[in-house]
């Protein structure tokens, strides 16, 4: 009997047990997933908690519904990885061997790597929208908050879910409007990166949709640290922002277990080939999802598409032959931009967001980098894709990879893709 | 394609304005490129951060990040702003005659 362990049950460890157990015999192969909670959380759904759009019991379900039959399930902290002797060191004591391996511990918020963020003003007047915890508060807070100065901060990259801290900018805005209240509220964004966002096409159409909608920008913004007394946060250049409510990303890190282990890099990512999800290191450890160092997107979507090229490489492994599914960097995200509408874009490591129709070239149904109702829908309608297809392991209509077909490149932006 | 003269020769840039080719490199031009980035004369610190950029750059194809800078020049990051004001990476990538750092998406 040989024996897959898959760390994680999250959005790609819970994929990729769903696909292994249906395409592996239990009498052959045994399957153990370990995590450290009983909850799945509908991560996308939290950006929509503080407006109060969406409540906890919207976001949360038992792991165990999503969970093929015949599969081990242990719940506990990981201490270690020792990947050289094909073990994992779990904090309840138990040592699990393995054949193959899949990392999916995914990557957490670590607000104390800056001076000062979880200190007085931690959950008073500063608050995170990643953690269920931080946009709960955040709700709360925002039900009787007067208005003032409302900075977003995004601490470094990578962060998870690049275009978060975009929704979460336009919903506000709407929010407020829709109280009466915009007048008195002073929206800004306070940014490590040159633009809005990454990529150029993109960040030129929602830096449009900002100056529209009244939202400032400080751009190549590197946090230093928080004065709670005189609530600002300063640079490592010593530039100032005052705010009264300061709405943060911290740095993403992947898991401390990943450091324990010393398999990861400076933020604990652990180094995989971006196209098989081959850990660099050893070659029974695949990793997948958040907890990679692949220069894609940190991002369910991401996860979803890389499952299906992982399944394929790990069948390949374990017949012993070589790997020949490649991951293309694709993801697929809907961006909230308020008053009931949506954008969508899809892009890979090659190709930037571009315009154009999804899935069916020129019928859509949904317009990418385009403001639409019908996108605002999809990004609804997925929460019930997400809890009954996606980590189940049922197939979508959706490619792993990236087409062209319906996409167009803006002509005075010809040549500019990243 | 934009040209530079730097120490006394014409060499190639690219759309950051930092070297197109990283044979153009010498301590001069560094020197050159600390000038015009307001970073002035360049000490034994700076040549910690900038050979250590390029070091990494040999092995790993882009400049590193600047919690990488820190975690392992042995630079900390306070010192790093100071030593390459506002934008201790992109700077340092620069002098180093390596391009801009590709960053995080």
């Amino acid at each position: 009997m040989k024996r897959i362990v898959i760390l994680g049950a999250g959005t790609a460890g819970t994929i990729m047990a769903n696909k292994l157990r249906k395409a592996l015999k239990p009498e052959d192969w045994s399957i153990t997933i370990v995590d450290k909670e009983e909850t799945h959380y509908y991560q996308p759904g939290f950006l929509f908690i503080p407006f109060g759009i969406y409540s906890k019991q919207d976001v949360i379900k038992p792991k165990r519904q999503f969970f093929p039959k015949h599969i081990e399930v242990i719940i506990s902290e990981i201490d270690r990885i020792a990947p050289d002797e094909n073990k994992v060191y779990l904090q309840n004591e138990v040592i699990l061997d393995y054949d193959f391996l899949v990392v999916a511990t995914g990557t957490e918020i670590c607000p104390e790597e800056i001076e000062g963020m979880k200190e007085e003003l931690w959950y008073k007047n500063i608050f995170d929208f990643y953690t269920l915890e931080g946009a709960m508060a955040l709700a709360d807070f925002l039900k009787t908050w007067k208005g003032g100065k409302l900075v977003l901060n995004i601490a470094e990259m990578p962060i998870k879910c690049p275009v978060a801290p975009l929704e979460f900018l336009f919903l506000a805005d709407d929010f407020f409007r829709k109280k009466n209240m915009r007048d008195k509220v002073d929206l800004t964004l306070v940014t490590p990166l040159d633009a809005a966002f990454t990529k150029p096409i993109a960040a030129r159409e929602l830096g449009d949709f900002m100056e529209k909608k009244g939202i400032n920008i400080v751009t190549e913004f590197n946090i230093g640290r928080v004065e709670n007394e005189e609530k600002k946060i300063v640079s490592w250049d010593e530039r100032e922002v005052e705010f009264d409510l300061l709405v943060t990303i911290p740095t993403n890190m992947g898991i401390k277990a990943i450091e324990r282990s010393e398999m990861g890099d400076e933020l604990n990512f652990i180094p995989t080939d971006k196209h098989t999800l081959q850990s660099n290191g050893w070659e029974n450890v695949f990793v997948i999802g958040d907890a990679t160092d692949l220069p894609s997107s940190k991002a369910g979507s991401v996860a979803h598409f890389q499952a299906d090229i992982l399944f394929e490489n790990m069948m390949s492994a374990i017949a012993g032959k070589p790997l020949e599914a490649n991951f293309d960097g694709h993801a697929n995200c809907f961006i909230e931009s308020g008053d009931g509408k949506g954008l969508l874009i899809d892009f890979n490591y090659e190709t930037e967001p571009l315009p154009g129709k999804f899935p069916f070239p020129g019928i859509g149904p949904f317009a990418l980098l385009k403001e639409t109702r019908m996108n605002h829908l999809g990004k609804m309608g997925f929460r019930w894709l997400y809890w009954n297809m996606l980590i189940k392991g049922r197939d979508l209509p959706l490619e792993p990879h990236m087409s062209m077909a319906g996409k167009y490149i803006p002509e005075e932006q010809e040549g500019e893709t990243v | 394609m934009e040209t530079a003269v730097l120490d006394n020769r014409t060499v190639e840039l690219d759309k950051d304005g930092n070297l197109a080719n990283r044979e153009d490199w010498n301590e001069n031009i560094a020197q050159e490129f600390a000038n015009m980035e307001g970073v002035g004369e360049l000490n034994e610190r700076h040549w910690i951060v900038i050979n250590f950029m390029r070091k990494e750059f040999d092995v790993k194809g882009d400049a590193p990040s600047i919690r990488k800078l820190t975690k392992e020049s042995g630079v900390s990051t306070k010192e790093l702003y100071a030593l390459f004001p506002k934008g201790p990476a992109k700077k340092a990538a620069k002098i180093a005659g390596l391009p801009k750092p590709k960053g995080c998406i």
